[in-house]
């Protein structure tokens, strides 16, 4: 049997092995290497997709020898390609940051568990974006989703036993709509496969079955992808959730849902039809809505890990408003956005989710002072906060940059305007955290001065590291993103 | 097919928009968790429906039969029902958590208790 041409689904079949391998051995220690393991394999096989992508172009892979249309096709192009590789390598260095962080979060006995779920959790997410099925799309999108309400619910607080609740209901209510989209689209097409869902969409006169599922599959996914007024979820799941959980998910659960929603938009409905119905337009007023509102919550929360909760809703803000732009450049900006920050944001919620350990507490008054008794850990806060702003030389800088290109591209200067604004807003609250921790005594219960445990602290700083690397070196990252967008818009590169 | 397409879709979508209203309206966990359950319920309808020809047999070849119904969404519908009953397992099981932690299963004692403080 030859390896390398089931290549395509090793990355799911990989972490879906190891959970219930984890669940079997019963221990926690075992589980952890299990886990970890099949995450740095799921990486390893996505970087090696990712450069077959770049010699041959899109690898098509018919599960079981059923050819595509009628059986289920794993299908990996330049944008999925990416997206694999940014939800792998999270996971990959998120595990090792796991260990220490949830033996001081978890009884030993849920140790196994734990690793079980996050393993569950990972196939399901590379499953959503290998696939080329839109129902295996939903089935994974709901693996991922049972998964991540079973690691929030996991949180010390009895909050995250509401916050998962409440993330369950309108998950559910997402992945519905979501099927509901589905359904209709393949009673007008009477396929599943998205390519051939694309091909036969083109020959369908009535036209309003089809908008209707355009219409159930946007809401569903921007329920799950936490667009503006449908956010309400995402900051108490993410702020009571593990703190390993936090980072995991604000990197990669809201990521993977951006991904969905452009598959749908560009590989099955086609950019036309999806701006000529004024999707753009909606999108575009509930970004800036998203980057405001959300951006001015941030700088109103008292908790540090809710205050990062609520700059990702208006991060995400970001994502969608080039996706809004339905242009190859604002296209180019969304998907370096979506890799930028995830990795931002899972640095800033590791080097925070190590403060609160510590500190025993995540409210900003507990945490004042921290630049004196944590200075490693707050510095990489102050950088990671550098990156959300998009000051010169940090990831940020370069999405921003790309989008405001994009919108002096439709000659929409008011837009530049908006999206410098809103960086204002994020200046705000992260100056918040710069005067609590460093222009506030630390509180008289304080801890003297600790370090983080090695392995969290080096896994943080890993991804601020990398936020700071692919913002002065974006030739991987932006040209991934590049040739994602225009294979997307079909000007084939 | 025809005198039962119009009726069909009718149910799915008061089932839909009933299941939902539910999920909106009421404040006790439970019957939160009803009526998403009746709302995913709907939608198994929204395949099914359409799947099935008034006259058709089992997609099972055999002499004298040239109708069948669709198979494939009655596969498909088979995973949304495993879905559906490990989302309610894992709402229900999150519903026994909260009551041990909050000793209510009413999202208005849940957010009052959140409040103030203990």
């Amino acid at each position: 049997m030859n390896l390398a041409a089931h290549l395509p689904i090793l990355p799911v079949v990989v972490p879906l092995i190891s959970a219930p391998i984890a669940v079997l051995s019963r221990r926690g220690s075992v589980a952890f290497v299990l886990a970890t393991a099949a995450s740095w394999a799921a990486l390893a096989l996505a970087v090696a997709l990712w450069m077959q992508i770049q010699s041959q172009g899109v690898i098509s892979y018919a599960i079981g020898n059923w050819p595509p249309p009628w059986g289920i096709e794993y299908r990996i192009d330049a944008l999925s390609a990416f997206v694999l590789v940014l939800v792998a390598g999270v996971a990959a260095i998120v595990l090792p940051y796991c260990r220490r962080s949830i033996e001081a979060e978890l009884p030993r006995e849920q140790h196994y568990l734990f690793y079980a779920m996050f393993a569950l959790c990972l196939a399901g997410l590379l499953g959503i974006v290998a696939t080329g099925d839109a129902f295996n799309i939903f089935v994974f999108v709901e693996i991922a989703a049972l998964a991540s309400y079973v690691l929030i619910a996991l949180g010390r607080d009895r909050k995250a036993l509401v916050a998962s609740y409440q993330y369950l209901i309108m998950g559910t209510i997402g992945a519905t709509f979501l099927v509901i989209g589905i359904g209709l689209l393949y009673l007008m097409t009477g396929t599943l496969n998205l390519a051939d869902m694309r091909q036969r969409l083109a020959g369908v006169s009535d036209m309003r079955p089809v908008l209707t599922a355009l219409a159930f599959i946007t809401v569903g996914m921007s329920l799950k992808l936490a667009l503006f007024p449908l956010h309400q979820w995402l900051p108490n799941a993410y702020a009571h959730a593990p703190s390993a959980v936090s980072a995991f998910l604000a990197a990669t659960g809201a990521k993977v849902s951006v991904y969905v929603l452009l598959r749908f938009y560009f590989s099955v409905f086609g950019a036309g039809l999806v701006f000529e119905v004024g999707v753009g337009e909606v999108l575009l007023v509930l970004s800036l809505a998203a980057m405001f509102a959300a951006s001015a919550a941030a700088i109103f929360q008292s908790d540090l890990k809710k205050l990062l909760a609520y700059s990702s809703v208006a991060q995400i803000g970001y994502i969608t408003l080039g996706l809004s732009f339905g242009s190859v450049t604002g296209l180019t900006a969304s998907i370096v956005h979506l890799f930028n920050h995830g990795i931002t944001k899972a640095g800033l919620f590791m080097l925070a989710g190590g403060a609160v350990l510590v500190m025993r507490a995540s409210s900003m008054s507990r945490l004042a002072g921290l630049g004196r008794t944590m200075p490693l850990t707050s510095f990489g806060i102050v950088l990671g906060g550098l990156g959300l702003i998009g000051v010169p030389g940090t990831a940020g800088f370069i999405s921003k940059w790309n989008l405001i290109v994009a919108a002096l591209e439709r000659s929409q200067w008011w837009l530049v305007f908006a999206i410098v604004l809103s960086s204002l807003l994020a200046v705000v609250y992260v100056w918040r955290f710069v005067e609590v921790a460093y222009f506030r005594d630390p509180p008289e219960s304080a801890l003297p001065r600790r370090a983080l445990p090695r392995s969290m602290a080096v896994a943080a700083w890993v991804m601020i590291a990398a936020s700071i690397y692919f913002g002065l070196d974006s030739s991987l990252t932006l040209g991934s993103a590049a040739s994602a967008a225009q294979m997307l818009m079909g000007a084939r590169p | 097919m025809s005198q039962f397409g119009p009726f069909s879709y009718a149910v799915t979508v008061f089932l839909m928009v009933a299941g939902l209203y539910v999920v909106i309206a009421r404040n006790n966990l439970i019957k939160k968790l009803v009526g998403l359950s009746i709302f995913q319920t709907a939608v198994y309808l929204l395949y099914i429906a359409p799947g099935k020809l008034i006259g058709g047999t089992a997609p099972i070849v055999a002499p004298g039969f040239d109708t069948y119904s669709n198979p494939l969404p009655h596969v498909l519908i088979l995973t949304a029902i495993v879905v559906g009953i490990a989302t309610m397992a894992l709402g229900l099981a999150l519903v026994v958590r909260i009551r041990e932690a909050y000793d209510s299963i009413e999202e208005d004692d849940i957010l009052r208790e959140e409040r103030s403080p203990r």
